[in-house]
C-alpha cells in the first residue's frame, strides 16, 4: 500500500532536507551589510551582529583618497596605527578600499565582544575614521 | 564665484615625507615628520584683475614638496614676483621685529582627474592651474604625489562647490638645490586673476590639522576704500584699519610687477586669526560694491540656501583695489614623494 508512495515521499523528504539545508546555509552567511566611505567617515559607523554570524561587507569608497577597511579590538587598531603595511587584501578582516572603489569581504564574527572598524593611512584614525561593531 | 582673490600665506600642504606614503601610519606622523612653513601671500585688486602673490620657501632636504591653493578664478599670467613685496608688507604690520616672511622655519602640528588649464615652472616650483570639482581635484593631487589629509576631500568640495579653480604647486626640493636656492629662500608667484569682488579662504587653513589644534593667521588687506568684511565669529579679529602708510605704498609700488598699486594709496585691515581648527570653517568675504558681503563667499551658506545679507556695523566702502597679506601661518608641510607601496 505504501509503495505506491515511497517514491514520491521521497522526493518530498529530500526536497525539505534541501530547503532546511539552503535555510540552515543562508541564515550563517548572514546579511550584506552597505558601508559608504564619504569624508574620511564609516557610514554607518555602528554595526550589531549576533555571534556566529557571516556578514559581507560591501565597502564603497565615495572619496578622491584611499582608506582602510581594518576590523577588529582596540589591540589591533593600535597594532596598525604603528604599521607599515603598504597595503591590505590577504585577511578578510583587513582590507585596502582605494579612492572610488568598491570591495567586498566576509567575515565570522565568532564570539561575542566589541570590535572596532578602523583606518589606519596617515592621520585617518585620529580623524575619527572609525565604527564600532557589537557581537552579542 | 568670481571674487577678488585674497589668498591667505598659508597655502595647504598636502604632503607628507619621502617614503611615508604607507598604509599604515608608524612613519608619519602629523606632528612629527612635518614643518611648518611661515609664507606670505598678497593678494590686491585694480580695475578688475586680482594680483596675487605668494611665497613658497624651500626648506631644504632631497625631497619635494607641494601645495594645493583654491582660487576664486582663472588665472590669465602666472609669474615670477618680486623679491620685496611680501617681505615689506610683513614689516609694515610688525615694525618692532625685523620680519622675513617666509624664511622661518618652525616645528609644528601638519573620478576622473581635474582638468589642467595651465602649467608653468618659475624657479624650482612647478604651477599647475586646475578646473574640477573636490574628488576631479583630489584625484589628480592623488595621481601627481600629493599624499592629501583625510579632511582634504570634504574641505576639497567645500571650496570646489563654489569655485572649482585650484593651483597646485610642487617644489622641487633637488632642482632647488641644483640652482642654489638657500634654504629658507622663498619663490614668490604673481598670479593676475580676473574677479569681481574680494575673498579669502580661511577654513583651509586648518587642513591636516586636528580639531583643537589652533590655526595662527594674521591677514592683511590693501583696498582704496574701507572695506565691508563679514567677521563671523572671534576666531577672526580686526586688529588695524587705516590708511596704508605713504611709505608703504610707494615700497609696494617699487617692487616688479606692482605698479597696478594706485599711487594715491590704499586702506590696510589687519585681522588676525586665532581659532581652533575644528572653529574655523568659514571663510572671510569682503564686498568692494558697498553691499553686505556675501554669506555664501564666507562659506557660511550654500547656493541652495539664499545669502543673508550681514550687517556687521562696518562701514561699507566702494573698492578699487584689495590686498592681502596672510603671515605667519600655521602650514602643514613636509616632504612628499611620489607614492608608493612599500
Ligand atoms: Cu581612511
Amino acid at each position: 500500500m505504501l509503495g505506491r508512495y515511497r517514491l514520491p515521499l521521497t522526493l518530498a523528504l529530500a526536497g525539505l532536507l534541501v530547503i532546511a539545508w539552503a535555510v540552515m546555509v543562508l541564515a550563517a552567511s548572514g546579511p550584506t551589510v552597505p558601508v559608504d566611505i564619504k569624508y574620511s567617515r564609516f557610514e554607518p559607523d555602528e554595526f550589531r551582529f549576533k555571534a556566529g554570524q557571516e556578514v559581507t561587507f560591501v565597502i564603497f569608497n565615495d572619496d578622491p583618497i584611499d582608506h582602510e577597511f581594518i576590523l577588529g579590538d582596540q589591540a589591533v587598531q593600535d597594532g596598525h596605527e604603528l604599521g607599515t603595511e603598504a597595503h591590505h587584501g590577504s585577511i578578510p578582516t583587513e582590507v585596502s578600499v582605494p579612492a572610488g572603489a568598491t570591495v567586498e569581504t566576509t567575515i565570522t564574527f565568532d564570539r561575542p565582544g566589541e570590535l572596532i572598524i578602523g583606518c589606519h593611512l596617515p592621520g585617518h584614525y585620529a580623524y575619527g575614521m572609525k565604527a564600532i561593531v557589537t557581537v552579542r | 564665484m568670481r571674487r577678488l582673490l585674497i589668498v591667505p600665506l598659508v597655502l595647504v600642504f598636502l604632503i607628507t615625507s619621502a617614503g611615508a606614503a604607507m598604509a599604515c601610519a608608524g612613519v608619519f606622523s602629523p606632528n612629527g615628520n612635518v614643518n611648518l612653513l611661515r609664507t606670505s601671500t598678497l593678494a590686491g585688486y585694480a580695475d578688475g584683475i586680482e594680483h596675487y602673490v605668494t611665497s613658497f620657501t624651500f626648506s631644504g632636504g632631497g625631497g619635494e614638496f607641494g601645495s594645493v591653493v583654491p582660487l576664486p578664478g582663472v588665472p590669465t599670467t602666472v609669474e615670477r614676483g618680486g623679491d620685496w613685496t611680501l617681505q615689506r608688507l610683513n614689516r609694515e604690520v610688525t615694525p618692532v621685529r625685523e620680519a622675513f616672511a617666509g624664511a622661518n622655519l618652525a616645528t609644528a602640528a601638519r573620478a576622473d582627474s581635474a582638468e589642467v588649464l595651465l602649467e608653468t615652472t618659475i624657479d624650482a616650483l612647478d604651477i599647475t592651474i586646475l578646473k574640477g570639482g573636490g574628488d576631479e581635484v583630489g584625484t589628480w593631487a592623488k595621481d601627481n604625489g600629493f599624499l592629501l589629509a583625510p579632511d582634504a576631500p570634504e574641505v576639497l568640495d567645500f571650496y570646489a562647490e563654489r569655485s572649482p579653480i585650484f593651483m597646485a604647486a610642487k617644489f622641487n626640493a633637488a632642482a632647488a638645490e641644483e640652482r642654489g636656492q638657500a634654504i629658507g629662500e622663498g619663490t614668490p608667484i604673481h598670479l593676475s586673476i580676473p574677479t569681481d569682488n574680494p575673498w579669502v579662504p580661511l577654513r583651509i587653513l586648518g587642513l591636516g590639522k586636528q580639531e583643537i589644534e589652533r590655526v595662527e593667521a594674521d591677514v592683511f588687506l590693501l583696498t582704496e576704500k574701507e572695506p565691508e568684511l563679514l567677521i563671523p565669529s572671534d576666531g577672526l579679529i580686526l586688529e588695524r584699519s587705516e590708511q596704508g602708510s605713504d611709505g608703504l605704498i610707494a615700497d609696494l609700488r617699487a617692487d616688479k610687477g606692482m605698479e597696478w598699486i594706485p599711487e594715491d594709496g590704499m586702506w590696510l585691515s589687519y585681522l588676525r586669526v586665532d581659532s581652533a581648527a575644528g572653529d574655523l570653517t568659514y571663510d572671510l568675504a569682503v564686498d568692494v560694491q558697498g553691499e553686505a558681503p556675501s554669506t555664501i563667499d564666507a562659506g557660511l551658506a550654500s547656493f541652495d540656501a539664499p545669502a543673508t545679507p550681514v550687517d556687521d556695523g562696518l562701514p561699507v566702502a566702494l573698492l578699487a583695489g584689495v590686498a592681502v597679506l596672510v603671515a605667519g601661518l600655521g602650514i602643514t608641510a613636509g616632504r612628499w614623494s611620489l607614492r608608493r607601496a612599500g
